[in-house]
């Protein structure tokens, strides 16, 4: 389906085989995201300490971009501290309801390559929220605890 | 068009046909369309769309109080349209028509007003195959006034299971069954007819909600012995904001009315108001007046194409799908109902719906996916979405065959 970017190789094999996957040893925090429109559901554990997120992981039921944008974000959080990954998935979530059309989107030099990979969802509106809904879950999970 | 003479549409006959709906010659992401989302809605034929406009270019005005000649005109009009559905259904009056927005709320004027004779202690009768327009106003209902909610389950196949539909109904406590007549997910089509005699036999009324099935074959009301039937003009390629109840007379003069307003009474004072007679009583408000008057042209060209012609052609529509579709790898057909109108819903192993609800629009072929407004019948099948294929008078062996082969491509890129 080469004329389809939106399903970038990234996002299909990550969907297939996801890498953060299960759950994390002692839990520092869990939260649970659904969408009732489609029944996607992705379910965090987080183990965060002093320094951040020390590891996340995810049991998510849902379509391919769902599936994806939970792993990868999975990904590019672990490290960072609450505030940089909540601010993140802010800039994120900006980066695809703005209405400028993908080729133009303002240059965020410090958005991850593979978040990138979710740009063609501007014009696929109805499946954005495929694609933000693990980082509302982790809004929740990092919020409570 | 000539097609009843014949029961079936020629392929002369269906690219007439299918000329006579502009946007089917549209394209989509660079190829043509591809419409199988006809169960969602109907496209409109050019005598629907230029019907409407034309009325309101030239014969426009409210309807009911004006004593001027457009206001004649619109209501003859409307009037006229309401003549055409009743005929469409069979109905014993056209009074026994009332106009509504769609088949959602012609379910909870039902609920509503019809819901407010029952009693705390009588059970309203649905099914586990249910939009769910015709589940949530009864539970409203029962919260409202405390009646309890029975479901009646489904096989495995996708069927009513009547045998425990009839022991819901024994203990005599079923005031009202409410039940589709044709599923938007399974395309089950009920034995309608059994259903009303057994409602009866328990002492139970039944509202037959026809959404589905009036666009797929010819309905009785009278033959089928129900007792409200509903549907939604925007279905049977008429426009949306225009639905239908039907009710027999002495149910709907027993009924208090859904809402009041203007148009429903025949007297007011600030004490009290003396409600219109039917329908009127059920239509406050100004109407959807041009789109009723849609709906008579929709089922105009319905009728002239024919539902022997129409119907014959979706069935072999759905007997070639549920030949082509299983044959593409990973793929299974959900339910497998004694009879089947146009609907084909699906799943493909290792493919979430959504996944092949977008792919298959790159390439302009337009399908349903998710839960189809059908959450507890999806929750029954152990499914969280299904895709779902619908087919329509205009819809092709060719388009169902290009849907195959793109399934099957979407299949091979992911696995
Ligand atoms: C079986 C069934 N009932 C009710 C409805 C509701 O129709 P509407 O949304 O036009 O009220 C639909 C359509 O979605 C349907 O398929």
């Amino acid at each position: 389906m080469d004329e389809c970017s939106l399903y970038d190789t990234v996002i299909v094999t990550r969907s297939r085989s996801p890498h953060h996957a299960g759950v994390v040893n002692e839990p520092t925090s869990r939260a649970q995201g659904v969408n009732p429109l489609c029944g996607d559901r992705v379910r965090l554990s987080v183990r965060a300490g002093h320094d951040g997120i020390e590891d996340l992981r995810h049991e998510t039921r849902g379509c391919a971009i769902c599936i994806a944008a939970t792993d990868l974000m999975a990904e590019v959080v672990t490290g960072r501290t609450r505030t940089d990954a909540l601010e993140l998935g802010q800039r994120f979530t900006d980066m695809l309801e703005s209405q400028s059309p993908p080729g133009e989107v303002a240059d965020d030099a410090d958005m991850p390559e593979v978040l990138r990979a979710f740009l063609p969802l501007k014009t696929h509106r109805s499946r954005l929220r495929c694609a933000t809904l693990p980082w509302t879950a982790l809004g929740e999970a990092l919020n409570h605890d | 068009m000539s097609a009843s003479d014949t029961d079936v549409l020629s392929q002369a006959d269906l690219s007439h046909l299918r000329a006579q709906f502009p946007i089917l010659s549209q394209t989509v992401h660079g190829k043509p369309l591809v419409f199988l989302d006809s169960a969602a809605s109907a496209q409109k034929p050019d005598v629907v769309i230029d019907g409407m406009a034309e009325m309101m270019r030239t014969q426009y005005a409210n309807i009911h109080r004006g004593l001027h000649w457009m206001s004649e005109r619109s209501t003859e009009a409307y009037e006229a349209a309401r003549t055409r559905v009743a005929e469409f259904l069979g109905a014993a009056a056209r009074e026994e028509i009332v106009f509504t927005r769609n088949s959602t709320e012609a379910i909870n004027l039902v609920a509503y007003s019809y819901g407010s004779l029952l009693r705390p202690g009588q059970a309203v009768l649905i099914s586990e195959m249910e939009h769910h327009a015709n589940l949530v106003p009864w539970q409203m209902l029962r919260d409202r006034i405390g009646i309890e909610l029975r479901v009646a389950p489904i096989t495995d196949d996708g069927d009513l299971d009547l045998d425990a539909y009839g022991a819901l109904l024994a203990d005599g406590k079923v005031g009202l069954v409410a039940i589709t007549h044709m599923s938007n997910v399974l395309g089950t089509v009920t034995p309608a007819e059994r259903l009303v005699a057994m409602a009866h036999e328990a002492g139970a009324r039944i509202l037959l909600d026809g959404s589905q099935a009036v666009v797929h074959r010819r309905v009785n009301v009278q033959d089928l012995k129900a007792d409200f039937y509903t549907f939604t003009g925007h279905k049977l390629y008429g426009p949306t904001g225009i639905g239908v109840l039907w009710a027999r007379r002495e149910l709907l003069d027993a009924m208090p009315p859904f809402m009041g307003g203007g148009d429903m009474i025949s007297s007011v004072t600030f004490e009290k108001s003396v409600w219109a007679p039917v329908p009127a009583k059920f239509e406050a408000g100004t109407p959807a007046i041009v789109e009723a008057v849609g709906l008579g042209i929709a089922i105009d060209w319905v009728e002239s194409i024919g539902f022997d012609a129409i119907g014959a052609h979706e069935a072999a529509l759905t007997k070639h799908a549920l030949r082509v579709l299983p044959e593409v790898p990973g793929l299974s057909v959900v339910g497998k109902p004694r009879e089947r109108g146009g609907v084909v819903s699906f799943t493909m192993d290792d493919v979430h719906p959504h996944d092949i609800a977008t792919l298959l629009d790159r390439n302009g072929i337009a399908v349903r996916a998710g839960h189809h407004c059908a959450e507890p019948l999806m929750r029954r099948l152990g499914l969280t979405a299904t895709a779902r294929a619908s087919f329509a008078a205009y819809t092709t062996e060719h388009e169902i065959d290009v849907l195959a082969e793109t399934l099957r491509r979407i299949r091979q890129f992911f696995v």
